[in-house]
């Protein structure tokens, strides 16, 4: 036996010197939500403290997502394998400039989540785990947006999934288990699909790791079994992304949960969709993106107009915000059918705006219903009067997501509609400036109806009606804290877009020559 | 082998595709867990099925001396069985409490979250 054992070198199997401290971090977010979550799930009857473990958790998750983020800009695509054990063998993290920006991303909107939650979530919805679920689902996502493996890709869907759920259904009333149902049948039957095109594509390639796909799935042509896996992963990807036609889960079941729940999912769950769409199209398949592109336009075009048109057509303000997510996604799939590394940076830059002015308003819709007591445009009116500042906090947002300057949202369309021109794509262009227009008018005739108007539907003209005082709780710090740092953030990238501009362009190089990925995974060997 | 599963596992698909497209919410689960089942065969066949050989390198060889059965979809199906099994538990008691509440397990009339014949958006200003 011994005799064997020293014939094995394993140095070509194993990476034999001890991990670097700094490489630590690409598994530091989900040991920090993990370890939070398995806490917060341990004292979850003390109701008091929940939220202070899960802001500290947080916390911490924010700190290292901004330490990877720093890690990536300085040294590239870096990559960290389990137990040591070489790629393709290993699973490997691999973080980039756009996984590590999307989970920088995230964890900033869940923790301003956790924030608001002290307000939203009473004792009993603690008592069923908001927190430890809110963790959880931090795990999922971060580890979707970290992992370098495919196969792994899968499980953390499964693990936002299963958190998702569990928030979904907290409160137990009648219209979440309603909207539960078709949210939790829909995403299932997408995660299948994704593990059978999974299941397809280590058939054919016979390798799970994504820097080894890309390296054998290029020169493989777009015709074949190849074209089959990449069709059904984007199937699976756009029904979680919530591309028309397969998105009526999104606008049945988001307006169901509490407003913070309904928050974090518009904010975080769709973009991991888009995050796996560009990941798988941009990098790993790039000839059967470019075989799809007509296909792939095609759905963004349409999911960007029918999102919008389905805003214009809601009185419940939270749908209305439900459809804006979907046509968001829309605008960010327009970067993937066009392909090129600018356009790609603009989906990346749109996703990033899109986590965090979609949170924001979904918490802006809770203080309209906390200030005027309903989330029907029929029945708010008047808080323009009841809070100025929020009636100018709200005009903003709804600039940042109609895409007015000087906003978030205006940048990543800019780019996005010169690289259409660019490559010919007119009516992309068209497309979003169409939606652009028609979100304005959308989320225009929030304001004026909830805002601007002298009280409900039926208020004469100049006739102000009185209103109630809201609990103080409701409109407190805990409320304002959040959508002012997600403001803040909206403002900030919308007049210094540089560094966010020069991040996804990082991230866009990263999918589209993808040397430096294969190079950090595979360490320079030649294969 | 290989053949005749790839047909078994065609018709389990068929099966679960024909119960997904029902409106009774009993007969859509039992097409989830049929499709769960029929990905799960589908990895296990792409895998190789070898029963008389072991997965298992003699000690005199460096790979294996002819085709044997890919243990890594085997471990992979392992996972998806956990994931598919827990998600269906989660399901079925979701499914439940929704008839318990909405007196219904036909999808079309659970239209508590989004009412028929709602009436249309304020349209003056």
């Amino acid at each position: 036996m011994a005799a064997t054992d020293s014939a094995v070198d394993l140095s070509q199997a194993m990476r034999l010197e001890p991990v670097l401290p700094a490489d630590w971090l690409l598994v530091a977010p989900l040991i920090i939500t993990i370890l939070g979550g398995a806490l917060c799930l341990m004292t979850r009857k003390n109701t008091a403290a929940q939220p202070k473990v899960a802001i500290i958790f947080l916390t911490l998750l924010v700190l290292s997502c901004a330490g990877l983020l720093a890690h990536v800009l300085d040294k590239g695509v870096v990559t960290m394998v389990a137990g040591g054990w070489l790629p393709p063998f290993g699973i490997a993290f691999t973080v980039d400039a756009l996984g590590a920006t999307l989970a920088l991303t995230s964890s900033i909107v869940a923790l301003c989540a956790a924030v608001y939650g002290m307000t939203d979530v009473d004792n009993s919805g603690r008592r069923y785990g908001f927190y430890p679920f809110l963790l959880l689902l931090m795990t999922g996502v971060c580890g979707a947006f970290l992992t370098g493996d495919i196969f792994n890709l899968y499980v953390w869907f499964e693990v936002l999934l299963i958190s998702s759920f569990g928030l979904l259904v907290l409160g137990n009333e009648r219209a979440q288990l309603d909207g539960a149902v078709k949210y939790a049948l829909l995403n299932i039957i997408a995660t299948t699909l994704f593990l059978i095109a999974t299941g397809l594509l280590y058939g054919i390639l016979g390798t799970l790791n994504m820097a080894d796909i890309a390296i054998k799935a290029r020169g493989a042509g777009s015709d074949g079994p190849l074209m089959t896996v990449a069709v059904l992963y984007f199937l699976a990807f756009a029904m979680k992304a919530a591309a028309f036609p397969v998105n009526f889960w999104l606008p049945a079941s988001y307006h169901t949960p509490r407003i913070v729940i309904a928050a974090v999912f518009a904010g975080l769950l769709t973009k991991v969709g888009v995050y796996a769409l560009l990941r798988i199209f941009a990098l790993l398949l790039p000839e059967a993106r470019i075989a799809l592109a007509d296909i792939i336009a095609l759905v963004a075009i349409v999911t960007m107009l029918t999102g919008v048109l389905g805003a214009l057509a809601q009185t419940d303000v939270r749908r209305l915000l439900g459809y804006l997510v979907i046509s968001g996604i829309g605008s960010m799939l327009a970067g993937l059918a066009i392909g090129t590394t600018p356009a790609l940076a603009g989906a990346i830059f749109y996703a990033v705006h899109s986590i965090l002015v979609m949170t924001a308003l979904y918490m802006a819709a809770g203080m309209m219903r906390a200030l005027g007591g309903s989330y029907s445009l029929r029945e708010l009116g008047g808080l323009y009067r009841a809070s100025p500042a929020f009636a100018a906090v709200f005009l903003m947002l709804a600039f940042a997501v109609a895409g007015l300057p000087p906003f978030s949202g205006f940048w990543p369309k800019v780019i996005l509609v010169d690289a259409a021109l660019v490559g010919g794509h007119g009516w992309i262009a068209g497309a979003i400036l169409v939606t652009g227009l028609l979100t304005t008018i959308a989320v225009g005739r929030v304001w004026i109806y909830a805002f601007w108007r002298g009280g409900p539907e039926g208020t004469a003209d100049g006739q102000l009606v009185a209103f109630a005082v809201p609990a103080p709780e409701a409109v407190g710090a805990n409320v304002w804290l959040p959508i002012g740092v997600l403001l803040g953030l909206v403002v900030l990238l919308g007049v210094q877009p540089e560094f966010m501009m020069q991040v996804s362009g990082r991230g866009a190089s990263t999918l589209s020559e993808p040397m430096g990925y294969l190079r950090s995974v595979f360490g320079g060997v030649a294969r | 082998m290989e053949a005749a599963l790839s047909i078994l596992i065609g018709l389990f698909f068929a099966v679960a595709t024909y119960l997904l497209m029902s409106r009774q919410l009993v007969r859509i689960l039992l097409g989830i867990a049929i499709l769960g089942n029929s990905v799960n065969l589908l990895i296990f066949t792409s895998g190789r099925l070898m029963r008389e050989v072991p997965p298992v390198i003699p000690e005199a060889f460096q790979v294996p001396p002819g085709p044997i059965a890919n243990p890594l979809p085997q471990a992979l199906i392992l996972t998806a069985i956990v994931i598919s099994f827990s998600f269906f538990a989660f399901l079925l008691v979701l499914a439940f409490r929704a008839y318990q509440e909405l007196g219904t397990d036909d999808t079309n009339e659970m239209r508590v979250a989004e009412p028929t014949g709602e009436a249309s958006p304020p349209q003056g200003y």
